[in-house]
C-alpha cells in the first residue's frame, strides 16, 4: 500500500502524459479534425489512407531513413575512434576531449545556427576553403543533392562527443591484465582490439546505438532553423513533418496518424533492444 | 592509473601518427565554434574576412542583447529548469523508492510502464500533448513547457539501481531506532545518492536549458518563452543576414551552461558517463 502510494504522483503523471497520450493519439488517429462547427466524426482509416498517398510522407519517411544510416554508424565508429585516441597519454589529451565533448553542451538551435553560417554561401567558412581551393560556390543546404547530407554532418558533429564519453568510460574499466595477457601470448594490437577490446565494448556499442536510434527520430531542432524540411522537401524528416502538419496546417488528425507510424518504429527499437540484450551481448 | 604505457598504446612513429591524428579531428571539431566565436566577437566587415589586425568588439552582444527581450528569456529559462527539476526529484525519489524496497501487487507491470518513457518520450506526442495543455488551460505558461517531463522514467530507473545499492542493514539499522518510511528514504537513501542526484541534475538542466521543439509549439508569447525558442524567433526574424549579431545572440544564449561547463568540466563528464551506465 505504502509503494503505491509512493508511485502515485509520478505515476499519475506519466499516465497524462505518456501512456494516455499514446492511446488516445491511436484513437484520433481514427477521426477527422474538427474544423470550425463541424466536430471530429469517425473516419476510420481515411487518415491511413491519406497517408498512404501523399508522397510527402513516403519522402520524409526514406529521408529519416537515410539520415539514420547515415548518421548512426558515423558517429558510432567516431566516437569510438575519439575514445581510444584520448584513452592514450597522447599530448593535449584533456583539451582534446573538450573539444570532441563540448558540441554536446550546446543546445541543437544554437549548434544550427553555427551551422548555417558555416555553410553560408560565399560567405561561409566551407565555402572560403573550397573557394581558396579554387573550387566553384555551392549552395550546400539550398541543392536538393546535398542537403540532407549537410544535416547529417552537423548531427554526427553534435553527437559523437557524447557517445565517446561512454567509450571511454568502458575503456577505462577495462582490466590493463587483459592486455598483459594478450601481449604475452604475441597477440598483435589489431588483434587485440578486433577480438578482446570490441567485444567487450558491446553492450556499450548497444547502449549507444539505442540512443542514437532514438535521437535519429527525436531531434529535428535543427531542421527547423536550418531547412524547414526543403529545398522540394529534400530535408523532411518525421517528426518535422509531424510538427508542420501539426502545428501550422493545424490537421491534427492526419498528425496523429504520422504519430502512429513514429510510435511504430520507436516500438520496434524497443522490441530489438529487448531482445537483443536477452541474447547477451557480451561475454561477461 | 599507473604511470607506464600500457602495453598496446602505440610508441615511437605510431604514437606520433595518432597524436597527429587526433589533433587534427579536434582541429575541425572546434573549427565551427572558432568561427562562430571570430564573428561574434569582431565587426561585420570582419565578420568572414581572417586578418590578425581585426579589431575585437562587443557591440555585437550589446546590439542582440537589446535586440530582443534576452533578459526576460532567460528569466523563463531559469524558471523552467528550476521547477522542472525540483519537480523531478521529488517524484523522481518517491517512485525510485517504491520500485527499490517496496513489494506491492502490480510492481514490475508498473515499472514496465514508466520504461514506456524511454523510448516514447513527450518529444514525440507532441500533438496529444498540445492538446491536453489547451484542455488544463497551460497553454502558453512555464508550466506547460515543463509538466510533460517532471516524472521523467529516465530519474526514476537511475535512483532504483541506486536505492537498490544501498545495503538492507542500514535501512533496518534506521527502522528499529524508529524511522518511519519517509524518515529511513531522508536520512538514509537520499544522503547515498548523492552522486547520482548531481549527475541527473545536471543532465536534466542540460536537456532542459537546450530543449527546443516542444517548448516552441506550447508558447507564443516573450513572458513564457525559454531562450532557446527566444533565439529562433530573434534569429528568423527581420535580422535579415546579419551574422554577427545572429553568432553573437547564439552564444549569448548559450553562455551560461557553456561557461558552467567549462568550469566543471570534470563533474559534468563524469555526470553524463553515470547517467549513461545503467
Amino acid at each position: 500500500m505504502y509503494g503505491w502510494l509512493l508511485l502515485l504522483p509520478a505515476m499519475a503523471l506519466l499516465a497524462l502524459f505518456t501512456h494516455y497520450p499514446a492511446i488516445a493519439n491511436l484513437w484520433h488517429s481514427f477521426l477527422s479534425t474538427p474544423k470550425g462547427d463541424r466536430p471530429a466524426v469517425f473516419v476510420g482509416l481515411e487518415n491511413y489512407q491519406q497517408l498512404v498517398e501523399d508522397p510527402i510522407f513516403w519522402q520524409a519517411f526514406s529521408n529519416n531513413f537515410w539520415y539514420a544510416l547515415g548518421t548512426i554508424p558515423a558517429s558510432i565508429a567516431l566516437a569510438l575512434l575519439m575514445a581510444v585516441w584520448v584513452n592514450d597519454r597522447i599530448p593535449g589529451r584533456g583539451i582534446l576531449r573538450l573539444a570532441f565533448f563540448t558540441p554536446t553542451i550546446l543546445p541543437m538551435i544554437a549548434v544550427a545556427n553555427i551551422w548555417l553560417f558555416f555553410y553560408t554561401p560565399e560567405y561561409g567558412l566551407l565555402e572560403q576553403f573550397t573557394g581558396a581551393f579554387g573550387l566553384p560556390s555551392h549552395n550546400w543546404l539550398g541543392s536538393k543533392s546535398t542537403a540532407l547530407a549537410a544535416l547529417m554532418v552537423v548531427t554526427i558533429w553534435k553527437e559523437a562527443g557524447f557517445f565517446m564519453i561512454f567509450y571511454l568510460a568502458a575503456l577505462q574499466s577495462m582490466s590493463p591484465h587483459l592486455a598483459d595477457a594478450a601481449a604475452m601470448e604475441g597477440a598483435s594490437r589489431g588483434y587485440f582490439f578486433r577480438r578482446v577490446t570490441l567485444p567487450l565494448l558491446m553492450p556499450t556499442t548497444l547502449f549507444v546505438l539505442v540512443n542514437a536510434v532514438i535521437n535519429a527520430f527525436r531531434l529535428v531542432d535543427h531542421i527547423v532553423v536550418m531547412t524547414r524540411g526543403g529545398p522540394d522537401n529534400a530535408t523532411e524528416l518525421l517528426l518535422f513533418y509531424i510538427y508542420e502538419i501539426g502545428f501550422r496546417f493545424w490537421d491534427s488528425a492526419y498528425a496523429a496518424a504520422l504519430t502512429m507510424v513514429l510510435l511504430a518504429i520507436l516500438g520496434v527499437v524497443a522490441l530489438a533492444q529487448f531482445f537483443l540484450l536477452e541474447r547477451k551481448v557480451h561475454y561477461q | 592509473m599507473n604511470a607506464t604505457l600500457h602495453v598496446y598504446e602505440p610508441r615511437g612513429m605510431g604514437r606520433a601518427l595518432e597524436a597527429t591524428g587526433a589533433w587534427v579531428l579536434g582541429l575541425l571539431w572546434v573549427l565551427p565554434l572558432l568561427y562562430a566565436f571570430w564573428t561574434a566577437f569582431h565587426t561585420a566587415e570582419f565578420s568572414t574576412r581572417l586578418s590578425l589586425s581585426a579589431p575585437l568588439t562587443l557591440a555585437n552582444f550589446v546590439t542582440a542583447w537589446h535586440a530582443a527581450p534576452f533578459a526576460r528569456y532567460f528569466l523563463n529559462t531559469l524558471l523552467l529548469v528550476t521547477m522542472v527539476l525540483a519537480a523531478q526529484l521529488v517524484l523522481t525519489t518517491l517512485a525510485a523508492y517504491a520500485f527499490a524496497r517496496f513489494a506491492f501487487p502490480g510492481r514490475n507491470v508498473l515499472f514496465a510502464l514508466v520504461l514506456v518513457q524511454l523510448m516514447v518520450m513527450p518529444d514525440v506526442l507532441i500533438v496529444e500533448n498540445y492538446r491536453t495543455m489547451t484542455a488544463l488551460g497551460l497553454k502558453d505558461t512555464i508550466l506547460g513547457i515543463g509538466l510533460p517531463y517532471m516524472a521523467s522514467a529516465f530519474g526514476i530507473f537511475l535512483l532504483r539501481q541506486t536505492f537498490k545499492s544501498v545495503p538492507r542493514e542500514l535501512d533496518e539499522a534506521a527502522r528499529v531506532e524508529g524511522c518511519t518510511p519517509l524518515q529511513v528514504l531522508w536520512k538514509v537513501y537520499v544522503p547515498l545518492a548523492r552522486p547520482t542526484y548531481l549527475a541527473y541534475a545536471l543532465v536534466s538542466v542540460s536537456y532542459h536549458w537546450n530543449n527546443f521543439l516542444w517548448p516552441l509549439i506550447i508558447t507564443n508569447s516573450v513572458e513564457a518563452r525559454p531562450v532557446t525558442v527566444g533565439l529562433q524567433v530573434f534569429s528568423a526574424t527581420d535580422q535579415g543576414i546579419d551574422w554577427s549579431i545572429i553568432t553573437a545572440a547564439t552564444l549569448l544564449s548559450t553562455a551560461p551552461l557553456l561557461i558552467a561547463f567549462l568550469l566543471f568540466q570534470r563533474q559534468f563528464v563524469q555526470s553524463f558517463m553515470r547517467a549513461g551506465i545503467r
